[in-house]
C-alpha cells in the first residue's frame, strides 16, 4: 500500500524564540530549521512499515515556501521514495493545508496518511484531524503504536485517560505521538541518494484549493515574564519560605 | 448576542472536571451557553452539566454509538447542532484536541486552538512555540467559530446553577469504520494532574522507575498530584499520561515541584501558569532556577526526603 507523510519546515525545537519588537510575529530569518520532530517519526513510522513490507511506497508531502524542499531533502533521506512540493508563498493555516494534503492523498490514491500530531510552531493539533474529515476517512490521533492486519489498523493512542486502542478501516488517517518510536539519524549516502529523487512541484490551484478566510492575526506578543526567584540555601529555609506564603 | 455550545467530555457516565473551566471561558465571549452531553445514557451527566454556573441549557443525545466519544461518531451528531450556534468550543484536552478541527473542517472554518484570553466574541489569544509567543487573533465569525480552550488559563466555574435539560435526538448518519477495542486506564487515587493544587514532577535524574517512588511518596505526603518530564516518561520511570509540557499536560497547581529536571522549553510550557515553581537540581546553571520561585542546589536523594520529613 501507498502511504503519505506529509512533512513541515519550522523553527528547530532548540531555538529560542525571539518576538519581533513591532509585534509582526517571530523572529525566523536566520533562524536554524527542521522536520517537525513529530513529522520525524511520522517518517520512521512509515520507514519501517516499509521494512515489514507493508507499505509499498512512501512519498513525503509538504506545503509552503520554496525553502520547504530542504524538508522534502530530509524526508527522502529518512526513504521516502518521492515526494511533492506544494509551493505556496503565503502563510499556510491548518485548514488550507489541509486541503491541500487531502488533495494529493486523493490523487495518488493511498492507503494510510501518517502527520505529526502537532506542529511545534503553530502547535495547532489540527491538519490531520481535517484531512480525515475533509476525506471522510477514519481517524486515529496520538499514536503510540500502530499494527497493520490486511485493510485494517489498530491505533494505540495516548489520550489523558491512559492508553486507547482503536480498530479503524483503511484508507485512514494516523497523527503520531513521541512515543511511537526513535527516528533514526540520517546517513551521508542516504543524504546523497535524496538528491536524485524527485519532488513533484504542485500548487493550490493545480489542486483545486482555494485557501479561505482563516485567521487573522492582529499581534504576536512575549508572554508575560516569570521572574526569577530567590536561591534557598537548605531545606529549612525551603520549608519556610513556602510556609510564609502560605502554600504549605 | 452569541449562542455558544460546549460539548462535554464524559468519565464512565460522569462529567468530565474540564467542562467548568471552558464553561469559564465561554463567560466573557458574551452570551447564552449551553452544554452538549453525548453519551449512551447521558441523564446522570446531564444533570451535573445543568449545575455548572453559567449555563443555561443543557441537549442531552443518548444513542448506543456514543459510548467512546470517538471523533467520527461525534462530529455527524455535533455538526447537526452547530448550525444552531456562533461558537463551538472544546477543552483544550486530548478529548477536544482530537474532535474539534473534524468539525471545523466539516463547516469549512479554521478552528481557534488554545484560548487562552477572550478579547471579544472573534478576537482571542493563543500561545504558538510553546508558548514561547503569544497570538491575538481573530477568526471570521460566520458560519461560526470552533475552538478549544487551553484549560491552565481558566479557573473552574462553580456548580451552583440550574439549566434546564432537554433530550435531543439527531439524525446524522454514523459511521462504523472506527471501532473501540480497549482503554488501559491510568488508575491512580492520586489528585488530577489538570486540577491538583500541588504537583511533583520528577526528572531523567530519577534514574529508574523504583527509584521514582521518591518522587509519590513526597506527593503522598502533600497530597499532590504526579507529574514528569518527557525524559522520565520516555526512559519508563512512570506512565505516559504523566508527561507535563508542551507535548504534554498543560498545568497550573498553586504550587509545582520540578525534582531533577533540568527546565528545556518544552517542559516550561506545561507549567508556565504554575502559582510558585519549586526547584530542585544539583547543577545551579540548569535553566529551570531561572523561572523557579524557589530554587534548592543539591541531591535529590537526600534532599527530597528531608523536605518530606520536615513538611
Ligand atoms: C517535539 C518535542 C516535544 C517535547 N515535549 C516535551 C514535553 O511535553 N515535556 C517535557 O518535559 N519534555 C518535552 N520534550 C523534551 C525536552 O526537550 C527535554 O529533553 C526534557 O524535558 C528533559 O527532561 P529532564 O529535564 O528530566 O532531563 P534532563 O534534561 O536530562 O535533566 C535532568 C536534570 O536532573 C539534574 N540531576 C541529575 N542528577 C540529580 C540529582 N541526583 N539530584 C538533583 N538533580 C539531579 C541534572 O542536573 C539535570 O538538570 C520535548 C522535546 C521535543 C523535541
Ligand atoms: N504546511 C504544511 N506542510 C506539510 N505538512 C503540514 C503543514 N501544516 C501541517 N502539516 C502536518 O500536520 C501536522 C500537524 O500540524 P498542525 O495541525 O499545524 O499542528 C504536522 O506535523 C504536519 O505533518
Amino acid at each position: 500500500m501507498k502511504a503519505l507523510v506529509s512533512v513541515k519546515r519550522a523553527v528547530d525545537y532548540n531555538v529560542r524564540i525571539q518576538v519581533k519588537p513591532d509585534g509582526s510575529g517571530v523572529v525566523t530569518d536566520g533562524v536554524k530549521h527542521s522536520m517537525n520532530p513529530f513529522d520525524e517519526i511520522a517518517m520512521e513510522e512509515a520507514v519501517r512499515l516499509k521494512e515489514k513490507g507493508v507499505v509499498t511506497e512512501i512519498i513525503a508531502v509538504t506545503v509552503g515556501v520554496k525553502k520547504c524542499e530542504e524538508t522534502l531533502r530530509s524526508a527522502l533521506a529518512f526513504g521516502a521514495d518521492r515526494a511533492v512540493h506544494v509551493l505556496e508563498e503565503g502563510a499556510v493555516q491548518p485548514l488550507t493545508a489541509a486541503k491541500a494534503l487531502a488533495a494529493v492523498f486523493k490523487k495518488e490514491e493511498a492507503k494510510l496518511f501518517l502527520c505529526g500530531k502537532q506542529a511545534i510552531d503553530d502547535d495547532a493539533n489540527q491538519t490531520g484531524q481535517m484531512i480525515a474529515s475533509l476525506l471522510d476517512l477514519p481517524q486515529a490521533t496520538f499514536a503510540s503504536k500502530i499494527v497493520i492486519e490486511g485493510e485494517k489498523a489498530k491505533v494505540t493512542r495516548e489520550i489523558d485517560a491512559g492508553l486507547e486502542t482503536l480498530e479503524v478501516d483503511l484508507p485512514a488517517v494516523i497523527t503520531v505521538d513521541l512515543r511511537l518510536n526513535e527516528p533514526r539519524y540520517l546517513k551521508l549516502p542516504d543524504i546523497m541518494k535524496a538528491k536524485k529523487k524527485a519532488i513533484d512541484p504542485q500548487s493550490l490551484e493545480s489542486l483545486g484549493v482555494s485557501a479561505g478566510a482563516g485567521l487573522k492575526i492582529i499581534k504576536t506578543s512575549n508572554p508575560p515574564a516569570r521572574t526569577k526567584g530567590i536561591m534557598v540555601k537548605t531545606v529549612d529555609e525551603l520549608v519556610s519560605a513556602l510556609k510564609n506564603k502560605g502554600l504549605v | 448576542m452569541s449562542k455558544i455550545l460546549i460539548i462535554a467530555d464524559i468519565h464512565g457516565g460522569k462529567l468530565g472536571a474540564a467542562v467548568y473551566k471552558t464553561v469559564a471561558a465561554a463567560g466573557p465571549i458574551g452570551g447564552e451557553i449551553h452544554i452538549a452531553v453525548f453519551a449512551v445514557d447521558g441523564a446522570a451527566a446531564a444533570a451535573e452539566a445543568a449545575k455548572v454556573e453559567g449555563v443555561s441549557k443543557v441537549l442531552q443525545i443518548d444513542n448506543p454509538a456514543n459510548e467512546h466519544e470517538m471523533a467520527a461518531v461525534l462530529t455527524p451528531q455535533i455538526v447537526a447542532l452547530a448550525k444552531d450556534y456562533t461558537h463551538v468550543l472544546f477543552a483544550g484536552n486530548t478529548f477536544g484536541k482530537d474532535i474539534a478541527p473534524r468539525v471545523a473542517a466539516k463547516l469549512d472554518v479554521q478552528q481557534v486552538s488554545d484560548i487562552m484570553a477572550v478579547h471579544s466574541a472573534t478576537s482571542f489569544d493563543r500561545p504558538i512555540y510553546a508558548g514561547n509567543a503569544i497570538c491575538t487573533v481573530e477568526a471570521p465569525a460566520a458560519p461560526c467559530i470552533v475552538a478549544t480552550v487551553r484549560l491552565a488559563s481558566f479557573q473552574a466555574v462553580g456548580d451552583s446553577g440550574s439549566a434546564s435539560v432537554e433530550s435531543v435526538s439527531i439524525s446524522a448518519e454514523i459511521p462504523t469504520h472506527t471501532r473501540f477495542v480497549s482503554l488501559e486506564a491510568a488508575s491512580s487515587e492520586r489528585p488530577e494532574l489538570q486540577s491538583a493544587t500541588r504537583v511533583v514532577s520528577g526528572g531523567r535524574a530519577l534514574g529508574s522507575e523504583e527509584k521514582f517512588k521518591i518522587i509519590y511518596n513526597f506527593a503522598d505526603k502533600i497530597g499532590a498530584g504526579v507529574g514528569a518530564s518527557r525524559a522520565a516518561v520516555d526512559s519508563g520511570y512512570c506512565p505516559n499520561d504523566m508527561q507535563v509540557g508542551q507535548t504534554g499536560k498543560i498545568i497550573a497547581p498553586d504550587l509545582y515541584f520540578a525534582i531533577g529536571i533540568s527546565g528545556a522549553i518544552q517542559h516550561l510550557a506545561g507549567i508556565k501558569d504554575a502559582g510558585t515553581i519549586v526547584a530542585i537540581n544539583k547543577d545551579e546553571d540548569a535553566p529551570i532556577f531561572e523561572v523557579a520561585d524557589f530554587g534548592l542546589v543539591g541531591d535529590l536523594f537526600q534532599l527530597v526526603p528531608e523536605l518530606q520529613e520536615k513538611l
